[in-house]
């Protein structure tokens, strides 16, 4: 390509390159400053080169956690963070489908109206509705679990009207042949409907898993023991006011780690994508 | 036993449409029956409602001696080949056959011998591991046909299955399902809008319009014997001509029949009946003297357009898709054929001509 378009493509990728640049600097920075000891860093002397404390930092931060402010090991809150975003993806993924199967498929009273209702929601994310929301997980008892961590936030309007739109462009001769073959509508939900929808599947999830994984306020409400937070939370808390008492290492060590499983499923998407092992059936 | 019997069939829409205003008819144990007629006249509604997808509003369908309104499609022992074939994206051809008779617990040693017969039958052996999509449109629909055949059906139901083919395959597709069908020897209902699949695959022939049954019959004798005008412009290509009965020098020719004279108000005759002559028809028969106004040949045959001469009127179309008025084709082998502005006389013999009643709803039989 830079060949041909000469001087204009030149221009274009260094373009490019200075904006990857940008974007992949201070996460080279946070690598790089985990590397090092904690005194170079606080006294601002960091070099720009990754330092030797590579495996010091990681295992202590993995295993046994900063000594004064959180009191947990990485290792848990990687795990805490873990069981969230998959269940709440999972967990969306399973209830929209669901969902829009009995809107698409089944006539029943209020039909359109349930489906209004779910599309309001839309126009309500947590942030608005968190003091009922926070009220309701506290009077069930789900303070500090990971049903509060995850029930409320699965309930998901977008997936829905995504599998919805889905549904509708499935040719209803589909749903007829599978009839005639003597499946039931579990059966036909089961055996077509939901091959037809991996690449939906497979492209909510990786949405889905980042928005889990990312959330932040609220764990911070919903959970108060430490071995109950998630690395997001862990991060903020890892922080603390004065500057001296901040073990730098290894809280840009918890920011890396904290980066490492959205990366990892997006890549292990990509490649299911790429494979052709979820792909476009129609 | 596995005739097909309906019985004063309706079928109202949910919206209030009357898709289907009263049907009787009745297909024997291993006949093929062809519904035709124009796009909306309820062809597939019809054909619907024998598989079960869309509910009876009112009258009986009676399978193998069974009233199956109540009963789910699956129960049905039928089978339905869709227009767009309907296979399953995700299956390979294999499991696409097997699906239906997985689902009614067959035996796996089974389905493989069926699924492997229909294969085998249908030429489509070396296909069992693709997916449709790696099919091309004569293949899906072989594999669509093969998915009906491994059900061993009482009843074959086709929705217009060549119509997405191109029309060289559609006519060896044709044969073959014709073909296959004597050979499994099973009752078929088969939906198209085409005359000539309809007139070469039936042995009874259903002409539909508007919701109603036009006429019934063998295809040959619905050829011979139009029962409305409405068949006879339907059935036969060209379409059969179509002349009012007011211009005194038509009807004179009928003076002899006092039926022709009252009752009658249109007259037919199809293209290919009508003969380039220089005598008049002997007595009864119909002689015109027209104008050549236009030339189609095809090579084995050629029609010549004409238009009344001694009307005289200009040739207006009065509807798309019809012949202006006064404008009669004729149909002459080979490739001879006068020139246009010519004048020409062609005649029919009397045997020949088809007379209706002037709303062009009965047929008048002298
Ligand atoms: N689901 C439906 N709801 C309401 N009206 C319908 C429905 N399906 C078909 N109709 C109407 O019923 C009539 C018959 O439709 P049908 O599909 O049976 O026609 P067809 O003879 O198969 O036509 P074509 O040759 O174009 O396929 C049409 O007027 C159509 O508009
Ligand atoms: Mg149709």
């Amino acid at each position: 390509m830079v060949e041909r378009q000469g001087i204009r493509g030149l221009v274009a990728h260094l373009i490019l390159w200075v904006g990857i640049a940008v974007v992949a600097f201070p996460v080279y920075l946070a690598f790089v400053a985990s590397t090092q000891d904690a005194a170079s860093i606080a006294n601002g002397q960091m070099s720009l080169l990754p330092g030797g404390h590579f495996l010091e930092t990681y295992t202590r931060t993995i295993f046994v956690g900063t000594s004064g402010s959180t009191r947990e090991p990485v290792g848990v809150m990687l795990f805490n963070s873990l069981v969230m975003a998959l269940v709440i993806a999972l967990g969306k993924i399973a209830i929209s489908i669901l969902s829009a199967y009995a809107i698409v498929y089944f006539r029943f009273p209020f039909r359109m109206w349930i489906f209004w209702m779910i599309f309001i929601t839309l126009m309500l994310p947590v942030e608005v509705r968190i003091y009922p929301t926070y009220k309701i997980a506290a009077d069930l008892n789900m303070l500090d679990s990971y049903a509060g961590l995850t029930l409320p936030l699965i309930a998901s309007a977008t997936a829905t009207l995504l599998f919805r739109q889905f549904f509708m462009t499935v040719p209803d001769e589909l749903l007829e042949a599978s009839r005639i073959d003597g499946a039931g509508p579990l059966r036909f939900f089961w055996d077509t409907l939901l091959p037809l929808s991996r690449t939906n599947i497979a492209a909510l999830f990786v949405i889905l898993f980042i928005y889990g994984w990312n959330q932040y306020l609220w764990p911070l409400l919903i959970t108060t023991r430490d071995d109950m937070q998630t690395i997001v939370i862990g991060i903020r808390k890892m922080i603390t006011t004065s500057d001296a008492l901040t073990e730098w290492p290894m809280v840009m060590a918890t920011a890396v780690l904290a980066m490492l499983p959205p990366v990892l499923v997006v890549i292990v998407m990509q490649r299911l994508f790429v494979h052709g092992l979820v792909e476009t059936e129609k | 036993m596995s005739n097909v019997t309906l019985r004063n069939v309706r079928k109202t829409y949910p919206g209030g449409v009357e898709a289907i205003k009263g049907i009787d008819f009745a297909v024997d144990d291993g006949q093929f029956c062809v519904l035709v007629g124009p796009s909306g006249c309820g062809k597939s509604t019809l054909l619907r409602m024998v598989a079960g997808l869309e509910t009876i509003t009112k009258g009986e369908i009676d399978i193998g001696g069974r009233v199956v309104n109540d009963i789910e499609p699956a129960d049905r022992d039928i089978a339905m080949v869709f227009q767009n074939y309907a296979l399953y994206p995700h299956m390979s051809v294999y499991n696409n056959m097997a699906y239906g008779l997985r689902n009614r617990g067959m035996p796996k040693p089974e389905i493989d011998t069926r699924v492997r017969e229909a294969a085998r039958i249908l030429e489509i052996g070396a296909l069992l591991e693709r997916k449709p999509r790696q099919l091309s449109g004569g293949q899906r629909q072989r594999v669509a046909m093969g998915r009906a055949i491994v059900r061993q059906p009482k009843v074959f139901l086709f929705d217009e299955p060549l119509s997405n083919l191109d029309a060289k395959l559609r006519i060896a597709m044709r044969v073959e399902i014709r073909k296959l069908q004597r050979r499994l020897n099973t009752t078929s209902i088969y939906v198209t809008h085409d005359q000539l699949e309809a007139m070469t695959l039936a042995d009874i022939l259903v002409v539909m319009n508007g919701g109603m049954v036009e006429q019934i019959g063998n295809p040959l004798e619905v050829y011979r014997k139009p029962a409305s005008t409405f068949v006879a412009s339907f059935i036969g290509a060209p379409p059969m001509n179509l002349i009012t009965l007011d211009a005194d020098e038509i009807r004179a020719q009928f003076s002899g029949d006092a039926r022709a004279n009252t009752e009658a108000g249109i007259l037919g005759i199809r293209p290919e009946d009508l003969l380039i002559s220089t005598e008049a028809a002997a007595s009864g028969g119909l002689s015109l003297d027209l104008v050549v106004d236009a030339i189609e040949r095809v090579g084995a045959e050629t029609f010549v357009y004409g238009a009344r001469a001694r009307h005289g009127e200009p040739a207006i179309s009065a509807r798309p898709g019809e012949l202006p008025p006064g404008e009669v084709i004729v149909r002459v082998p080979g490739q001879n054929a006068p020139a246009v502005g010519e004048r020409i006389m062609v005649t029919a013999p009397r045997e020949r001509l088809h007379l209706f009643s002037a709303d062009g709803r009965r047929r008048i039989d002298l």
